[in-house]
This record gives structure tokens, C-alpha cells and sequence, in this order.
């Protein structure tokens, strides 16, 4: 997956996570949090939506790198090379 | 694998146990859900007498928030379980009241209109209540690890009216208390934001509609449920449960188990007598079981109470001096209670079948002593006796009346399994959900999120923890 597709992958689990949120002017490289109303429970399930879809496991210690569309692009990208 | 084997058995098709298993399958694990009644929603459930559908438990749901509002329970819980507003359909309450004798507390579901109201009605309390609502917006009620409080010490902290004290209390623990006289002081939190901060709402067609849409989401996501197939017995080795018996000698295996049914009735399942301190020996658990319970009468009508002048969606009343929350001595205490009229909510049209329903306090052990005609007897008995008391609150209704149904908490343990007929479980919760064993969980009212709201984010949070954070 190229960067822009993972990006594309996270917004879509997003609308499924919390379909009362507008994604259409979220900005990359801005902490999502900022952005949305997402709470710990939203964040384990983007997560748990991760594994289910893509089969790619994150640790608890790397939920950091999740913070914005960039960084989970960044964090992602090596992960999800083959997919 | 055997095809009995499961990642996870759930115990109970009630709020909590069918949150649970949404969350769990969504999620890829195997789940059967075990439930002994032919109903689904355990303590608020439904069912069909002399040609009328009734609920049990739901008076109104708590909680509610309309659509699209942030942070709320509510919101959290569609979220989490991937439903839409519309598969709720709640509508919300007209107007509610506190009633003890002179004086009154209006409430909707309008938090600083409330808020105003009390201000009224105690001036005097004006700035101690403010300082009260501010500390409980900035409590933490949903942390799991707090140290239990005692309600009525912090009240005392920041009020000086008794009356306004039992005030809030009353609609707070008739709707979500499982202790005597006092009320943790984190459940009381709950139940304030639940009832005054949010406020309540119902679907046009009742908690049926609550539970078909967790039941049709559960089989969408690959769920099973099995109805009339109850727990027996849960096989224990090294502090582990081995395998899950059924009434019908089935036995299945299941990684981790969720039980809905109750600490103490999940405990008396245990066939351990050595791992826990109490389990194996049901009588020595009683103890330690809710005692409080209800008795309820639905009266269906010919007209809807606003036909006769009352628009009142829910009364909470107390006739007595203080508000006395206890095991009555007697069969029921009919000094305080609550009037619900199912029909005054904001529907576009009314309900078919109007109704009344009658709710009090009573006496497990006094219902469940008496013999059948006895029984009969003493619902006879004490129906005018509510009445008397009621009437003081609502237009006289009686020559209205099409059909009856007295349920009692003799009923409530028929169907629930519920030790005591205990409607809000036992006074110790159990926040994080374990237990003395490494796979067994519970959820539900025992781990102490009340209502219907309460009871799903109970199962979704218990699933979270226990079955899917990595």
C-alpha cells in the first residue's frame, strides 16, 4: 500500500468507527484527537479494525505513532508494503 | 478443535451478554451466548399476557443524548457496537417529577433547566448545589480501580437540607441502587448524569426494540445465541474453568467465559471448593447477594393518562418524612415509589395499548414465603393499597382499567435467575470484572454499570479488557 492508500484505509475505518464525524477536511499532519472526538475506546478499535483488515498487529507501546494520518502513514507503510 | 470449542462463552442474552458478544465476533472470535429463559434481555425483558405485550425493568432508558452528541455513554455505545441512532429509535421523555409531601422537583431532559429548579425550590442550597454539580461533571465515575465512597457522607459535604438530599437520591436509587439506605457514591454519579445530566427517552415500541437490534447485530457479525440452554455447572481445575455444563448435560469448552448472571449465582456455578473462598457453597454466598427488589403493576387502559389530564412522563414519589430505602418488613413499602406512563413521550402518534405502571419497594422473602392461593391473596390485598397512595399523585384512573398484570420479585427470580429477586445485583461491584479464576469474567449489573445503557457499555468494556486488548 502506498502512503496516500493507507491514509485512505485509516479515514474509511474512521467513518466506520465514528460515522457521526465529518472527515472530508482532515488535515494529515494534525493529531486526530485534535480533530475528532476520539476517545481510548475509539483509538483500540482503529487498532482492532488494523488487525481484522490488513492482519497487521500493533503493540500497545507503538499507539503513539497513530497520532495523525502522517504518522500512521510513516508507521504503517513498512507494515503493509505487501498489501 | 471440537465444534463445541469457543474463544468465548458468554453467559446470559441480557444487555450486557449480547454487547459482549457483539463486540467479540465483530472482532473475529467464536462466541456462543448461553441463555436459560426462551427471551432474550434478562432484567429487562418482555413478554405477552392476556393478549397485551408488556416490558419488564424499562421504564425509560437512561442516558439519552440526541443524536450526535460527543462523549456521551450513548454515543459510546453506537460506536462500539456499530449501531446507528435509528436502530434505538428513542424517543424522549416530556416532563418528570419529584414528589415528597410539599415540595416538588421538575425535571426533562434539560440539565440547566433542572439545575434552575432546584435553585428555586432551595434557595437557600443555591451555591453548596452548584459546587455539588461541579464536583460530580469532574468525577470520574467510569474509573475502574476508585475506592468505593459513601454517597450520602459526600452529599453531606456540600448540602445542608436533608430534604434536598433525599430529593436526589430517591429517583437515583430507585432506578439503580443495590444497597440499603446508602448509595456509592460513584454510582451515584452514574445515576445522575444518567437521569439528570443526559435524561431519558424510550423506543415507541418498547426495550423489544432495544434488543432486536442487539440480537440482529449479533448474527450479523457471526455471533451465536442459544436460548432455553442454561448453565448448570462450571467445571474448575487450577483456578481455570475447564469446561461449561448445560442444564441438558451438554458440556462445552471455551477459552475465557463472560457470565451476565451474577456474582454470587456465577460463584454458586463454580464446582471449585478449594480455589475460592466461597465458591462450591451456594448458602454461604447468600449473604452477600441484592437484596433490593420490586413489585410492579401494569394496569393497561382505555385512554391514555394525558386524556385524563396527567402528562407526567415519570413520578418519583415519597409520602413518608424521610425517603426510606430498604427491604420493607412488610410484603411492600408503598410510602415511596414511581408512576410511569408509557405513553407520555414525544411519539409522533400515541401508543397503541395505553398504560399505567405502579412501581414499589418490596420483600423477597415475605413474597417467596407464601403459598399459591396466599399469593394471589396478598397481590389482591395490596393493590388498593397502592392505589391509595399513588392517587395522591395522579388523576383516579381505576374505572379505566382493561387488564392487570402484578409481577413480584418472587417473578423476577422465575425469569432472571437472579438470586433474591435483586434488580440492581449485589452492593459490592466488581469494576475491573474478574474473579478467583484466570478465565472467568463477569459482566453486567455486578460489575456495576446500571440501566440499559450501563448494562451494554458493562459487556462492551468487560469485552474490551478481557477478550480483545492485545
Amino acid at each position: 500500500m502506498t502512503n496516500d492508500q493507507i491514509k485512505q484505509a485509516i479515514i474509511q475505518i474512521i467513518s466506520v468507527i465514528a460515522p457521526d464525524e465529518d472527515l472530508s477536511r482532515l488535515k494529515s499532519d494534525v493529531a486526530l484527537r485534535e480533530q475528532l472526538e476520539l476517545d481510548s475506546m475509539d483509538f483500540l478499535d482503529i487498532v482492532m479494525e488494523l488487525r481484522k483488515r490488513y492482519k497487521v498487529e500493533v503493540p500497545e507501546t507503538d499507539y503513539g505513532h497513530l497520532a495523525s494520518l502522517d504518522s500512521c502513514a510513516a508507521y504503517l507503510a513498512p507494515r503493509l508494503a505487501d498489501k | 478443535m471440537s465444534s463445541s470449542h469457543y474463544d468465548v462463552i458468554i453467559i446470559g442474552a441480557g444487555m450486557s451478554g449480547l454487547a459482549a458478544a457483539v463486540r467479540l465476533a465483530y472482532f473475529e472470535k467464536t462466541v456462543c451466548v448461553l441463555e436459560r429463559h426462551y427471551a432474550a434481555g434478562g432484567l429487562n425483558s418482555f413478554y405477552a399476557l392476556g393478549g397485551h405485550q408488556f416490558d419488564v425493568g424499562l421504564h425509560a432508558m437512561t442516558n439519552y443524548v440526541p443524536p450526535g452528541t460527543r462523549g456521551a455513554p450513548l454515543t459510546k455505545i453506537y460506536r462500539q457496537l456499530r449501531l446507528t441512532p435509528e436502530d434505538f429509535g428513542l424517543v424522549p421523555q416530556r416532563r418528570s417529577e419529584v414528589r415528597f409531601p410539599g415540595r416538588t422537583l421538575h425535571f426533562s431532559n434539560d440539565f440547566a433547566r433542572f439545575v434552575q429548579e432546584v435553585i428555586e425550590q432551595f434557595p437557600a442550597q443555591q451555591e453548596n448545589f452548584l459546587r455539588l454539580v461541579q464536583y460530580i461533571h469532574n468525577y470520574d465515575e467510569l474509573d475502574l480501580d476508585a475506592q468505593p465512597l459513601s454517597g450520602r457522607e459526600v452529599l453531606a459535604g456540600f448540602l445542608t437540607d436533608p430534604l434536598l438530599i433525599d430529593m436526589l437520591f430517591c429517583p437515583l436509587m430507585i432506578y439503580g441502587n443495590a444497597e440499603e439506605h446508602d448509595m456509592e457514591f460513584g454510582q451515584f454519579v452514574v445515576m445522575f448524569k444518567s437521569i439528570f445530566c443526559e435524561g431519558l427517552a424510550r423506543p415507541r415500541e418498547g426495550v423489544r426494540r432495544i434488543i432486536t437490534a442487539l440480537r440482529r447485530k449479533v448474527r450479523a457479525v457471526g455471533g451465536a445465541v442459544r436460548m432455553k440452554c442454561g448453565v448448570k455447572a462450571l467445571h474448575i481445575t487450577d483456578k481455570h474453568v475447564q469446561s461449561v455444563e448445560l442444564d441438558n448435560g451438554e458440556r462445552l469448552t471455551a477459552d475465557r467465559i463472560f457470565s451476565s448472571a451474577g456474582s454470587v449465582e456465577t460463584m454458586s456455578l463454580c464446582t471449585d471448593s478449594t480455589s475460592g473462598p466461597l465458591a462450591g457453597r451456594p448458602d454461604c454466598l447468600i449473604p452477600l447477594a441484592g437484596r433490593m427488589s420490586f413489585i410492579e403493576i401494569i394496569h393497561v387502559l382505555d385512554r391514555p393518562m394525558q386524556a385524563l389530564g396527567h402528562d407526567a412522563t415519570i413520578i418519583f414519589y415519597n409520602c413518608g418524612e424521610t425517603f426510606h430505602y430498604a427491604v420493607p418488613d412488610d410484603l411492600v413499602d408503598p410510602r415511596s415509589g414511581v408512576i410511569c406512563c408509557p405513553d407520555n413521550f414525544l411519539y409522533d402518534r400515541p401508543l397503541v395499548t395505553p398504560m399505567i405502571r405502579l412501581t414499589c419497594l418490596a420483600n423477597f422473602d415475605r413474597w417467596a414465603a407464601l403459598d399459591e392461593s396466599a399469593y394471589q391473596q396478598a397481590k389482591a390485598d395490596w393493590l388498593p393499597r397502592i392505589h391509595q397512595e399513588v392517587l395522591r399523585f395522579v388523576p383516579d384512573f381505576r374505572t379505566h382499567i382493561q387488564f392487570t398484570d402484578f409481577f413480584t420479585p418472587r417473578t423476577i427470580k422465575h425469569w432472571t435467575g437472579h438470586v433474591n429477586g435483586a434488580v440492581y445485583g449485589a452492593p459490592g461491584k466488581h469494576k475491573n470484572g474478574r474473579t478467583h479464576l484466570d478465565n472467568l469474567f463477569l459482566c453486567g449489573s455486578d460489575q456495576g454499570f446500571l440501566g440499559i445503557v450501563g448494562a451494554m457499555l458493562s459487556g462492551i468494556s468487560m469485552a474490551n479488557l478481557h477478550g480483545l486488548k492485545p
